[in-house]
């Protein structure tokens, strides 16, 4: 999608949080990326290194947590698990679903210097 | 690189075409670099002849253990955008303006649509157009030509529109009170669905020349819309393009999304899009939140 773009502001995000929090580097940053954010987490992996150059995280590890998606199935009254967001119901196959979770786009937490 | 979009140099340009101004948009660059002598294992200063062992990060010294602290934020990456696009909707509920978020792929006919949109709403109400490209003005002097004012955002590299571009678009373009403003994204099925722009309603534009498993190939964008017109549907009668079919995929990534079948070219359906616009623009001014005082 546009992972260069979600790595500007992850950089933000920690430039803004090395004056606040006052460290000086970052060693590793854990983020939770949901199945259904429509990011591209190798796109993100690739694009990190580079856009953390000359910033506090720069040679920072990157983890990235995946959190699956989930949705309420109106059919079955149930919350299910699914991997996109043109999947049906693993149960029952329908499409009547109402994601409730793999959207998030979130750092979690980072080791700081 | 831009901060906002990432998606290249030169950044974002406005080009209002009352006057010769490209605004050239900067955004702020951070280049800290640090020279930091901390080498992330334990170590204690020197000042004199003196030692300390609180003035690591950690604020205190265990033996064996290192300075490093974990820090717990929940910070949502996308967090700046969501503020712009809050200032952006603030001011529209304010004011009861109509904004729609108009996003398809190049050349669905977006610009020829709303054209012959403004060409009939126009008259019964006030308009404004912020046109998302990412070089010319010409979609902008389309607008204008129609007697709409219209501002055109030139994004350079950048592969959408942001919640930022558009609350600077807005400061120039006043949209007046209770108005409809269109706001036509750059052509792209990808990226525009990630950016909230503020937006009351998000209206996706599908022509029957494409594929009718666009929706299914383009998820995000589809699950995001509220409304899909499906355009050139006068063309239908020259193609092998299944409409229900691709309304069926549009409903299986968002079951609740509403359709209507369009073509600005015959006419066809432009009644029905256009009651869908009073409509909404008939909620939005009874939604209106005028600030007090």
């Amino acid at each position: 999608m546009h992972e260069m773009a979600i790595c500007e502001s992850i950089r933000e995000i920690l430039q803004e949080q090395a004056r606040s929090a006052g460290f000086a580097r970052v060693e590793r940053v854990k983020l939770a990326i949901g199945a259904l954010s429509g990011v591209e987490v190798e796109a993100l992996r690739f694009g990190f290194d580079v856009v953390m150059r000359g910033s506090v995280a720069e040679g920072a590890l990157l983890e990235i947590e995946e959190v699956v998606g989930t949705a309420w199935c109106m059919p079955c009254a149930a919350s299910v698990a699914i991997a996109a967001r043109y999947d049906g119901c693993p149960q029952c196959g329908s499409y009547q679903l109402q994601v409730t979770g793999g959207e998030e786009m979130t750092i979690r937490e980072m080791e700081v210097v | 690189m831009c901060s906002v979009c990432g998606c290249g140099e030169g950044g974002a340009k406005l080009e209002s075409g009352h006057h010769d101004h490209g605004h050239h948009h900067g955004h702020d660059h951070d280049h800290d670099h640090h020279h930091g002598h901390e080498h992330g294992h334990d170590h204690h200063h020197h000042q004199g002849d003196d030692l300390h062992y609180g003035e690591g990060p950690a604020g205190v010294s265990v033996a064996g253990m290192s300075q490093n602290r974990l820090i717990q934020i929940e910070a949502d990456i996308m967090g700046k955008n969501a503020r712009y696009a809050a200032a952006n909707r603030d001011r529209f509920t304010v004011q009861g303006i109509l904004a729609l978020n108009l996003v398809s792929s190049p050349g669905s006919g977006k610009t020829t649509l709303l054209c012959k949109t403004l060409e009939v709403i126009g008259a019964e109400f006030p308009v404004a157009v912020i046109e998302g490209d990412q070089q010319t003005s010409a979609d902008a002097d389309r607008i204008r030509a129609t007697g709409a004012p219209a501002i055109q955002i030139n994004t350079g590299k950048g592969c959408h529109l942001d919640g930022h571009m558009v609350g600077h678009a807005l400061d120039h373009l006043t949209p007046a009170e209770g108005s409809v403003l269109f706001i036509e994204n750059v052509g792209n099925l990808v990226c525009p669905a990630a950016f909230d722009l503020g937006e009351g309603a998000r209206v996706a534009i599908l022509s029957v020349t494409e594929g009718e498993d666009k929706p299914l190939k383009y998820p995000d964008m589809f699950a995001s819309a509220d409304l899909v017109l499906v355009n050139k549907v006068d063309l239908l009668p020259y193609l092998d393009f299944d409409v229900e079919a691709a309304i069926a995929n549009a409903r299986r990534v968002n079951p609740r999304v509403r359709v209507i079948k369009v073509s600005a070219r015959s006419g066809e359906g432009l009644g029905q899009w256009l009651d869908w616009l009073r409509a909404a623009r008939a909620m939005a001014l009874a939604a209106r939140v005028p600030v007090e005082g």
